[in-house]
């Protein structure tokens, strides 16, 4: 007897929790073939609204964790996601195209970027921090802090795995939480890749994922004043100066769109950071 | 047409008999009704309008151990220029303090004293040994003459409700008469009472339906549903039978009875289903501050961040508002 395959509903990502998007819409994803291959949820502003009440939430028990502590929940996804390549390959492989060896690749190049930016967790505030010279019996500390929630757009034309996670994985160590639109039209690897969220150790709410069009919810995130930064890594196709002086209106930092993966680097890091600096007496003399 | 029997007529049997003659609530559809009135869509110039309504109908409460003259002054400044963004926002109707409060609370709201009615601001202490009511009668009545002397425009009084539950209404129905006597200032003029019925201790919607009544007949100008100390607060089902036995008073009477859901209104959302909810039961006439009010903290802060949404056209955040 033949059997009925069960297809898979991909939905959003929102508060540690898989909703429809509320405006009941989804869009086709094809593969490069263009054969259907799954209809994925079509986020609007609202639930891009929703991702951000949950981002803030989630913010300051986050950013509360010890950095020993981010790093190893965040070292456990990369465990998780090893142990779930397989599907990772096959997703990438059905929409972009890949070959089975260019997709394996990416996968692996995903969960060693991961864990590059895991292991950066108790320590880029050490690289990044100083004790500033001062004239007095002071010590005067410059210490790099999350910004609070970032909003991003991950890459459109490249992995996309690869590029979600060099997208997400530098924002959420500092202590950051996120709402991300991944590539539009390569949406199952970031809904797979949420469900990896959900079941590893991270708080609902740190990762938010909206799948849907770059270009219908990039303004709304850009204006939206309870969004501290904007990294417009895959924005490079929209019209990005006008996100960014939207973004200006509320003072929100912004990184501009780049050509292809992002590249790991601790900077990416601290330019979701605020500096704070302290002064502290030396001793009671 | 129920017969309404009146105050001075009253013993504790006819009392007695005339809650238990009261017909039992049908909690799925009571329920029901309250959840489909719930699923209204406002929108847009409706959505403005609800907006400001709500703010409108406001008190502004800080009922903490914790409370200070200081936090009572930021209370007030906050109720009267409720965004310092735009000053279009309206004005709360009230402040609502301890009676110990009330002093402050009027010293810092000055000329801007009075019926919210007319744009001002009024003051409600609660009183009667709130939020238990666990306290004799004598001191129940000085609790509450104390705070109409400091200048109270409103008294929210909690209701025994171990009385009420014990089946002793007419211990319940005496005490809101001694109190409400307690409301009257030297001129003649009496302070506005609002009776706390505590609905999350009544268990039953029948009891909700019975303490609504009882309070009307002993004088309350207001019926409330909850102190803010215990949960269950206020619910959309229990408002709606509690406004349900306004509006059959108001048929029986022809006098406007109030109602105040408090405790567990956070959302502009939540706040909305309530004005949808009055609107439909007693009409839109009710949406004003002698009325219908929310007793709430936290909500003011979300009705603003929305106001602002709508009026800049993009989302806000907590930091375009005030801390509590």
């Amino acid at each position: 007897m033949s059997r009925l395959a069960v297809p898979k509903t991909y939905k959003l990502f929102i508060g540690g929790k898989f909703p429809r998007s509320e405006s009941g819409r989804v869009y086709e994803v094809n593969s490069v073939a263009g054969e259907f291959v799954a209809n994925a949820a079509q986020g609007s502003r609202k639930d891009m609204r929703d991702a951000v009440v949950a981002a803030r939430t989630a913010q300051p028990g986050w950013s509360g964790a010890t950095a020993y502590n981010r790093g190893q929940v965040l070292y456990r996804i990369a465990e998780v996601l090893e142990g779930r390549k397989a599907q990772f390959v096959e997703e990438i492989m059905l929409v972009e195209g890949s070959s089975a060896k260019e997709a394996a690749a990416q996968v692996d190049a995903a969960i060693d970027t991961w864990i590059w930016y895991a292991g950066w967790a108790d320590k880029y505030t050490q690289v990044a921090g100083q004790a500033n010279p001062v004239s007095g019996p002071y010590f005067n500390l410059s210490v790099p802090e999350p910004t609070g929630v970032v909003g991003a757009i991950a890459p459109q034309s490249s992995g996309s795995l690869l590029g979600l996670v060099a997208t997400i994985a530098p924002i959420l160590v500092s202590g950051n939480t996120v709402v991300v639109v991944p590539r539009e039209d390569a949406p199952l690897t970031a809904i797979s890749f949420a469900e990896v969220m959900a079941t590893s150790d991270v708080p609902g709410g740190v990762v938010n994922v909206i799948t849907g069009s770059p270009a219908e919810l990039a303004p709304w995130m850009a204006s939206h004043a309870d969004i501290n930064a904007l990294d417009l890594a895959g924005a490079g196709n929209l019209d990005w100066a006008s996100l960014q002086i939207a973004a200006a209106e509320t003072l929100m930092r912004t990184l501009a769109p780049v050509e292809g993966i992002p590249a790991s680097s601790l900077n990416r890091i601290t330019a979701f950071t605020e500096v704070k600096s302290v002064w502290h007496t030396k001793s009671l003399i | 047409m129920r017969s309404i029997p009146a105050v001075s007529d009253l013993t504790a049997e006819s009392l007695a008999d005339f809650l238990r003659a009261l017909p039992g609530v049908d909690a799925v559809g009571l329920e029901a009704r309250a959840a489909d009135l719930g699923t209204r869509s406002i929108k847009t110039s409706s959505k403005a309008w609800a907006i400001d309504t709500i703010i409108k109908l406001i008190d502004l409460t800080t009922l903490e151990g914790a409370d200070t003259p200081g936090k009572v002054r930021t209370l007030v400044a906050k109720a009267l220029v409720p965004d310092a963004g735009d000053l279009s926002t309206p004005t709360v109707a009230a402040v609502c303090v301890y009676g110990d409060m009330v002093a402050t609370a009027v010293e810092a709201l000055g000329d801007m004293h009075g019926d919210p009615d007319q744009g001002k601001v009024s003051v409600a202490a609660v009183a009667t040994a709130f939020p238990s009511g666990r306290s004799s009668l004598a001191i129940k009545i000085a609790d509450t003459q104390e705070a109409v002397a400091a200048g109270a425009d409103e008294i929210d009084m909690v209701i025994d409700r171990g009385a009420f539950l014990s089946g002793d209404w007419w211990t319940v129905f005496q005490q809101i008469v001694a109190v409400k006597e307690a409301c009257r200032r030297a001129d003649g003029t009496h302070a506005h009472l609002k009776v706390i019925l505590e609905t999350g201790e009544l268990v039953t919607y029948d009891n909700v339906r019975k303490a609504s009544w009882l309070a009307m007949l002993a004088g309350g100008d207001f019926i409330k549903t909850s102190t803010g100390k215990v949960a269950p607060a206020a619910t959309l089902p229990v408002t709606l039978l509690m406004l349900e036995a306004v509006r059959d008073w108001y048929a029986a009477t022809g006098q406007r009875i109030g109602v105040k859901p408090a405790g567990g209104i956070k959302t502009t959302k939540d706040a909305i289903k309530y004005l949808v909810v009055v609107a439909e039961t007693v009409g839109e006439e009710w949406l004003v501050p002698h009325l219908f009010r929310f007793g709430a903290s936290s909500l003011l802060n979300d009705v603003l961040l929305q106001r602002q949404k709508l009026a800049s056209g993009h989302y806000s955040s907590a930091d375009y508002v005030t801390l509590d």
